[in-house]
């Protein structure tokens, strides 16, 4: 189905069950273990080994030599994969570090031997005897350094270094009032619950991973491009993921390497990242150094917006895109925004949860808080007359639908903004300062174009099948949803399955995208079958009725089961994408609130309450959209507060690698969350009038926390995370 | 992880022979500390001693009107206990800000007590570290070092003890009792049970081979009002950058010590007499010596701020 004109009515707008609360249809299997995550897959592989990784102990230079011996007599061993016996790998497309290091080393902990053995233990402690003869070559670890010199990277390939629109120097020259800001937000982990992990079985020439993966089809590629292979002789299943925030969407070393040490030991082979190796082995979001300068009228129009960023990479990296939302957030004749990317030979930088959006708002909306107070506005005012209904740098494309004003004045009212003192460090509650922030938030929406197969069988059971992947988002239930209104039945009367590559290719999950694009795909497929049913039942397609398990036209009823028969029928389509991305901008908008006490002895933080007014196009499960909307708020949380992957300057590697010392938020961080969905349809994104809404919520909360930390103490702090040695010592005396 | 042997003992005196008659084994009892360093290959003993069943879990008063803790009491029992809670209320504050429930459950007394370093670059063993592998330098010094020591350290390390449990007993001059591999049994005042590194960062506590900690006493109570300050950057769940124990008396006299930043619990009897000073002249007093790194020189001033907090807090 080709999607290039605007959506008009369809059997989406009934909703009779999207849009509804539903429980997760998957909850039950999550709850109860029985939904088995890749590492668990014993029910699929018989008889397998265990593999456990070496990683590199340097950051950069070279393997002089590798000694086995020690390795290979340890008890249970079975075989060691190093680059020296693994074959020729090219690396894939989505990579830019090698997924197996030697004798070159691109990163620390870069994967360097995969040791199997019969047990997990027997693989873990002969891969400690895995003698490794390094030669430390000198490394780019300090960002700051590096990007002293580093080249512009133009935001389009092909396009010029530097985006201007007038002559933001002259405006901002001539400006009443104005703000020239630097602000830092460091290396972040994606930190989810389940590592890595991925079971290789051959059969022949042909591999079947299981493994977590966010993208099937992208990995599908690349396992096949590294490993040399035909991509149909690749399958990969993933039906469960436990968290992935983005360092899931490329395929990773415990895939390679269980295919390598599967081949290698003959038999089915499975490998979990350790979990230090999550944080020095994978990706991460890369840190960023940002300046802003905006100049405005002293009546609080903004004349000119400046927002520069810098980022580093290992070479052949890409930068952070952290002036994304900058060019599209507010209004400004003159205007300027560009990024630096610096060489680093840091583990490799990469997509996390909102990249460009989280870092770039995390600056940006400090900077609107301190323009504000500059210009004796309130911020939510200073925002609203700023606002714009077009793409400031193309004015003849409007945004498809654009409520920020309207999720500014709902959350302020909602949230009780009129009781915030604009002066700072005004409010005691004993110990503790406190403060109110806001912030807005930004996320544009992508579209992508997604497959699905849809079936009846001779119960009238709907089974829908693509290889969309649900990462804790909810995504089998809105798939379930969608198909359910489709062909008008129950919700328990949809079978949904996902996660496979053999299953037709969907969007999957990242960038926000995958629920407006996948349950769109799983529309198209459904009207294919609806056409299928008529024509099938000789009814007119377009007058019949799909409702209560039956389809009816005029005075002729038939229930499902019997219009599919003992064949069934079956559907596929693929929802396809004209240029309304490109007539429109089409994004996502959020205000945040935010209320903080600051401890008034230790400088300690502690969050009081959050609110989160999101328009988002329609919500097709306010219960899932919900919980992906407050995930994003605490991930924020921990962006603000506390999570920072420490540099090693000296031997380049991040020093906080486990979940002790790289600390996210735990519940008692996040004491009291609340989501508004504005009502909200967007028929220009896709027959689902959805857009994203899992990376909306994280867009902007960090700033949000920032400035009310700012209200509380008067202290301003630009670089995050808002740890309490940030601004002790320049706390109010104690009373 | 190596291979070891495993045997269980029913009396100390079988776990002090035991430990006698194998070379390089380790006293195991919730073990929450001891097997993630065993994984690692950081503890890797060749011989376990499981002394789970020595009947040291009672909470018993003693004749001077102190009160007796065996070393298998779990933390939960011990900072749930109603005498705890009446008159030692500074460990029992101590101990439910360490850790998780479920950790706690498992977590013993003396087993606390050994809870070893959490410096990260002790954790990597890429990185060479001094407590981990004597002699081969300290990757802390010059490296990331916000959560290590002020105090106390070393040119050989700069790792901190991170328990809360302990800062709590040195505030209350608890005693460690243990028996030797010959059978002998000594007691060890808590202020010198863990070690300076010097120029030995290995040898956190002065227990020698083998040696087994059977209980922890505390003497009789002193009153006064008890306050357990942990400040980090989590609210929960996390290790103590500064930690402030403190026993304050109504006419202001008292006792505090403090976690997170020393190889041990950190107390100076001398500085704690200013006292009904204030919170700085105590601080000025208790860290002359302090020897901070530019990414921890902060806790300097946050000792005298969670002091501060404690005194009052005390106050009411």
């Amino acid at each position: 189905m080709k999607f290039d004109t605007p959506a008009g009515q369809n059997p989406i707008d009934q909703l009779k069950v999207v849009g509804k609360p539903h429980d997760r249809i998957d909850g039950k299997y999550k709850t109860t273990g029985t939904a088995l995550y890749a590492y668990e897959r014993n029910d699929a592989v018989a008889n397998h080994a265990y593999g456990y990784m070496v990683g590199s102990a340097i950051a950069k230079g070279r393997i002089n030599a590798i000694d086995l011996a020690e390795a290979k007599g340890a008890p249970g061993v079975i075989a060691i994969v190093t680059a020296a016996n693994a074959g020729k790998l090219t690396k894939g497309d989505f990579n830019t570090a090698n997924l197996l290091g030697g004798p070159e080393i691109q990163h620390y902990h870069q994967a360097v031997a995969l040791v199997i053995a019969e047990t997990f233990e027997q693989a873990r402690a002969a891969a400690q005897l895995v003698r490794v003869d390094y030669a430390r070559g000198k490394g780019r670890f300090d960002l700051a350094t590096e990007l002293k010199g580093a080249p512009l990277k133009p935001a389009e390939d092909k396009g010029p270094p530097v985006d201007r629109v007038g002559d933001f120097e002259g405006a901002f020259g001539k400006a009443a009032v104005k703000l020239d800001a630097r602000y830092t937000t460091p290396d972040h982990s994606h930190a989810m619950m389940e590592p890595h992990a991925s079971i290789a079985t051959w059969e022949g020439d042909k591999l079947t991973l299981w493994t977590s993966n966010q993208m099937i089809a992208w990995g599908k590629g690349d396992v096949a491009k590294t490993l040399g292979l035909p991509k149909e002789n690749v399958r990969l299943i993933s039906p469960y993921i436990g968290g992935g925030f983005g360092g899931k969407l490329f395929v990773r070393t415990d895939a390679i390497m269980a295919a390598l040490g599967a081949k290698a030991a003959g038999r089915s082979v499975k490998v979990t990242l350790q979990r230090p190796l999550m944080i020095n082995n994978t990706t991460h979001r890369p840190a960023t150094m940002q300046r802003i300068r905006i100049g405005a009228t002293k009546a609080g129009k903004i004349t000119a917006i400046a927002h520069e960023s810098g980022s580093g990479d290992l070479p052949g990296g890409q930068p952070e895109t952290a002036v994304n939302q900058t060019k599209l957030m507010y209004a400004g004749a003159n205007r300027l925004t560009s990024m630096r990317l610096a060489v680093l030979d840091l583990p490799e930088g990469n997509a996390m949860r909102a990249p460009g959006e989280a870092p770039g708002l995390m600056a940006l909306e400090i900077a609107m808080d301190e323009m504000a107070e500059k210009l004796g506005m309130d911020p939510v005012a200073f925002r609203i007359a700023n606002d714009t209904q077009v793409d400031p740098e193309k004015p003849e494309r409007r945004f498809s639908q654009r409520q920020l004003i309207k999720c500014l004045q709902t959350g302020a009212d909602s949230f009780g903004w009129n009781r915030r003192n604009a002066k700072p460090a005004q409010v005691r509650d004993g110990k503790w300062l406190v403060g109110l922030g806001m912030a807005a938030g930004f996320r544009n929406n992508m579209l992508m174009k997604s497959a699905a197969r849809v079936g009846i069988d001779r119960k009238g059971i709907v089974t829908v099948t693509t290889d969309m992947t649900d990462i804790g988002t909810g995504s089998y239930t809105i798939i379930a949803q969608t198909a359910a209104e489709m062909m008008g039945v129950d919700l328990d009367k949809v079978v949904v399955k996902l996660g496979d590559s053999d299953s037709p290719a969907s969007a999957g999950s990242g960038g926000q995208w995958g629920a407006n694009n996948s349950t769109s795909g799983v529309y198209a497929a459904c009207v294919k079958l609806r056409e299928a049913v008529a024509q099938k039942l000789g009814f007119n397609s377009t007058d019949a009725e799909f409702a209560d398990g039956k389809v009816r036209s005029g005075n002729r009823s038939v229930s499902l089961a019997e219009a599919a028969g003992d064949a069934g029928l079956v559907a596929e389509d693929a929802i396809e994408y004209g240029d309304l991305d490109k007539k429109y901008q089409q994004s996502t908008f959020a205000g945040h609130f935010v209320e903080v006490g600051v401890n008034a002895y230790t400088g300690e933080t502690r969050i009081r309450r959050m609110l989160a007014v999101c328009a988002a196009g329609r919500i097709l499960n306010p219960k899932s959209a919900r919980s992906q909307v407050i995930g994003g708020m605490t991930m924020g949380a921990g962006a603000a507060l506390m999570e920072e992957l420490a540099v090693d300057k000296r031997f380049g590697f991040f020093v906080n690698h486990d979940l002790a010392s790289y600390e996210v938020p735990v519940h008692a961080d996040i004491p009291h969350q609340d989501v508004i969905f504005l009502d909200e349809v967007d028929p220009i994104s896709s027959p689902m009038k959805a857009k994203g809404v899992g990376e909306l919520g994280l867009c902007g909360v960090g700033a949000a926390i920032a400035n009310a930390i700012y209200n509380a103490t008067g202290v301003r702090v630009r670089d995050y995370p808002i740890t309490l040695d940030k601004h002790l010592d320049k706390l109010p005396e104690i009373a | 992880m190596k291979p070891f042997t495993y045997q269980r003992v029913s009396t100390p005196a079988e776990a002090a022979a035991a430990a006698a008659r194998m070379a390089n084994s380790k006293f195991i009892a919730g073990g929450t500390n001891l097997l993630d360093l065993m994984k690692l290959q950081i503890e890797a003993p060749a011989h376990l001693i499981d002394v789970n069943a020595l009947k040291l879990d009672k909470i018993e008063d003693m004749p001077d009107g102190g009160l007796r803790i065996g070393a298998l009491v779990t933390n939960t029992n011990l900072a749930a206990d109603t005498r705890v809670r009446r008159d030692y209320g500074v460990l029992s504050r101590a101990i439910v800000a360490g850790a998780s429930g479920q950790l706690r459950n498992k977590a013993t007394t003396a087993g606390n007590l050994l809870q070893r370093t959490r410096c990260p670059y002790f954790y990597d063993t890429n990185q060479p570290c001094n407590k981990r592998q004597p002699g081969t330098g300290c990757s802390a010094i010059g490296g990331y070092s916000r959560q290590l020591g002020v105090i106390g350290t070393s040119d050989s390390c700069i790792a901190t003890y991170p328990g809360d449990m302990a800062v709590a007993m040195r505030v209350l001059d608890a005693t460690v009792h243990t028996v030797k591999p010959d059978g002998l049994t000594r007691t060890i005042p808590i202020a010198d049970f863990h070690r300076l590194p010097g120029d030995t960062p290995q040898a956190d506590t002065v227990l020698q081979t083998g040696e087994l900690i059977t209980a922890v006493t505390l003497p009789k109570p002193i009153g006064g009002t008890h306050v357990y300050q942990k400040v980090r950057d989590r609210a929960s769940y996390a290790f103590a950058l500064v930690s402030v124990a403190a026993v304050v008396q109504s006419d202001g006299s008292g006792r505090i010590a403090v976690g997170g930043i020393a190889p041990k619990p950190w107390r100076n009897e001398a500085a704690e007499a200013d006292l009904p000073r204030g919170a700085k002249a105590v601080t000025t007093k208790l860290l002359a010596d302090a020897r901070p790194t530019e990414d921890n020189a902060f806790k300097v001033s946050l000792v005298e701020r969670t002091l501060a907090a404690a005194l009052a807090e005390a106050k009411g």
